[in-house]
């Protein structure tokens, strides 16, 4: 069974206009999203702004109202089980923020802020408290001492491992991480990222793992999911997305990487202008009258895309 | 050369910090020449943002020193007015943020005509508006006489930063530079503006300053480059030799912290410690130093220099004869062993 499994999910929020504020409309920011993710992998969400993955991730750890489907995480559904129970799955649901710089209390000392789950969940003395966030702190590679300072008094790449080492407190299963090293310098960046899979493997966790940026989600992702406005365009793996684009929003997207080696940047231009003008040739047959992407069909056991009825 | 724009020599940029002045960029020495594109790389802190807001005199309260040569004027010692004709004019500067480089109250096209007219007082109206037009044709807005009328709020992100390229552009300069122009955008709309700011380059023969962290960016737009550390260039070389050749310890940490589409790796390399502040900047010897400490310091000079190492290739401090990376080592040693 997969860990968690999200079947058709949607979040509406709603436009509000008129003198008594009325209902107008609804923007539809997930329009019916389906994935699930085995324990121990990692899952990436791919997407430009506004395509709705961080609101995904969001409306999983309850941070959005779900309008409508289901969330399936251990088999219990996260949209209908009651308060109480919606607690304990919590615990086990964490999220790792993008901009370390706000996601963490200025006022608050380290040791706070870390213990804040702790302290939500488990019935600690002061002693095993302060032990089990020095134990944190050595887990993600900061100075046990640290612990009482602010943190102002860290880098970039420290501040999002002090956010890891909260999101860990808990022994979660599945940890939401919503562009976790967009903020961050790329020398940091990788450091974060090699952390990142090295305590994935220690405590087996299951990354669900939100960004923009397709060169980390490789690094990073077994299956990748492409939304674009709400919807999915294209889910498989890593490999074949990759190396098998079907939709010609992927083929895009992957086109409009910079590539890193300069020898072949007329070639990448060139490719770059076909893919383009297939795209908009083609775009009318990609896309409903609304401009939304099809229902996904399997092209494979893994690989699923968006195509158009007539195929 | 004759196509040298811009003849930049020991440029010092310091702030005050209490009662000391601190160099952000230190003795950089550069060249910008007639079309072709110099990219700055370097992370947060490095100093290449400083060094660009040095070049179109932005800075209000900072010590500048050193010689920024353009036609024969040294433009340190040029006072606000010189420096006020020179800029949207000759020079054009192309911001991060588009939103807040815009001003929120005007119409788009009005504000590519005040750049106009600023430079052009006697140029009339109509004139104006259809050199507007032309420029917003010319950066790739599809509908340009409506959007003329449009406010900043009703369009897009790449749209707006069009409109700060078109308004870049607007009096021909010679100069362009362009701080972080894609950072804020997508990737589909970001390589759109990349291949914009490269065929402008084709019809505006300017010299471009492009100022990045990201050296997919480098790769694909770069004809030289140079990386900035802690203040000063570590290594400045052509696209090619850079990509391909690096020397730098630095440029050689960076380019391996990356994960790429071609390859996956197993971990990335991460360059260890933290880029210095300011005050706490080394005041000699190797500035990366501290970042590669299983480097022998006699690897080091005590006051680091640029060494040509082939035409056109210039490496800062005698360390990179020695570097290699603490992973390879670990491999050449179970090799030995086994």
């Amino acid at each position: 069974m997969s860990l968690i499994e999200v079947e058709n999910l949607k979040v509406h929020f709603p436009i509000r206009g008129g003198v008594f504020q009325t209902v107008k409309d609804h923007v539809r920011a997930v329009d019916g999203v389906s994935f699930s993710i085995e324990q121990g992998q990692t899952y990436g969400l791919v997407g430009e702004s506004g395509s709705g993955k961080t609101t995904t991730g969001r409306a999983i750890i309850g941070l959005n109202d779900i309008t409508s489907g289901k969330v399936l995480f251990e088999g219990k559904d996260l949209a209908s089980v009651s308060k109480k129970e919606y607690i304990d799955v919590r615990k086990d649901i964490q999220m790792i923020f993008q901009d370390p710089f706000s996601s963490l209390n200025p006022k608050k000392r380290v040791v706070d802020i870390v213990a804040e789950p702790l302290r939500n969940y488990e019935k600690l003395s002061g002693k095993e408290e302060r032990i089990r966030v020095q134990e944190l702190m050595e887990l993600v590679g900061l100075s046990p001492e640290a612990i009482y300072k602010y943190p102002h008094e860290f880098s970039g790449g420290q501040r999002q491992r002090i956010g890891i080492a909260r999101a860990i407190a808990l022994n979660p299963k599945l940890i939401i991480a919503d562009e976790p090293v967009s903020a961050l310098d790329v020398s940091v960046q990788a450091q974060v990222l090699n952390f990142m899979r090295k305590i994935q493997k220690e405590l087996n966790l299951t990354y669900l793992f939100i960004s923009h940026d397709l060169g980390i989600i490789r690094h990073m992702c077994d299956h990748i999911g492409i939304m674009y406005k709400g919807r999915y365009v294209e889910h498989g793996t890593s490999e074949e997305i990759f190396t098998n684009p079907q939709h010609i929003y992927t083929k895009r997207l992957i086109a409009a990487i910079p590539d890193s080696d300069p020898k072949n940047r007329e070639l990448h231009y060139e490719k770059r202008k076909l893919v383009k003008s297939e795209y908009d040739k083609l775009e009318k047959d990609f896309f409903d009258e609304e401009g939304l992407p099809f229902s996904l069909k399997s092209i494979s056991a893994t690989h699923q895309v968006a195509l158009p009825e007539r195929g | 050369m004759n196509n040298v724009l811009l003849d930049i020599k020991n440029l010092k940029t310091s702030f005050r910090i209490k009662d000391d002045y601190y160099a952000a960029v230190d003795n950089v020495s550069l060249t910008v020449r007639k079309n072709e594109v110099l990219a700055i790389v370097g992370e947060s802190g490095s100093g290449k943002s400083a060094f660009a807001f040095s070049i179109m005199g932005l800075h209000t309260r900072a010590k500048i020193e050193g010689e920024i040569n353009y036609k024969g004027n040294n433009l340190v010692e040029a006072n606000a007015n010189q420096l006020k004709k020179l800029r949207g004019s000759e020079m054009g500067m192309i911001f991060q943020d588009a939103l807040s480089a815009l001003n929120p109250l005007m119409v788009v096209g009005a504000q590519i005509d005040e750049a106009i007219f600023l430079h052009n007082p006697k140029s009339s109206k109509s004139m104006r508006k259809k050199q507007v037009i032309s420029l917003l044709n010319m950066v790739g807005i599809p509908r340009p006489e409506k959007t003329y009328f449009q406010y900043p709020h009703e369009l897009s992100g790449g749209m707006r930063q069009r409109i700060v390229i078109a308004m870049a552009i607007s009096n021909q300069p010679e100069i362009l530079i362009a701080d972080e122009p894609t950072t804020a955008l997508d990737v589909t709309i970001q390589s759109q503006i990349l291949d914009l700011i490269k065929e402008l380059k084709e019809k505006i023969h300017a010299g471009i300053v492009l100022i990045t962290h990201d050296l997919g960016v480098v790769a694909e737009m770069a004809d030289r480059v140079a990386v900035m550390y802690a203040g000063q260039i570590v290594e400045i070389a052509d696209v090619y030799t850079l990509m391909e050749n690096p020397q730098h310890p630095y440029t050689r940490s960076l380019l391996n912290s990356i994960p790429t589409l071609s390859e996956v790796k197993a971990d990335l390399h991460v360059i260890q410690g933290v880029v210095p502040s300011l005050q706490n900047l080394p005041r000699t010897g190797c500035r990366f130093a501290s970042r590669i400490p299983w480097i022998e310091e006699s690897a080091h000079e005590t006051s680091p220099e640029l060494h040509e190492i082939s035409p056109g290739h210039f490496v800062r401090c005698t360390c990179y004869k020695d570097f290699y990376f603490p992973e390879q080592a670990k491999e050449e040693r179970n090799y030995v062993a086994n």
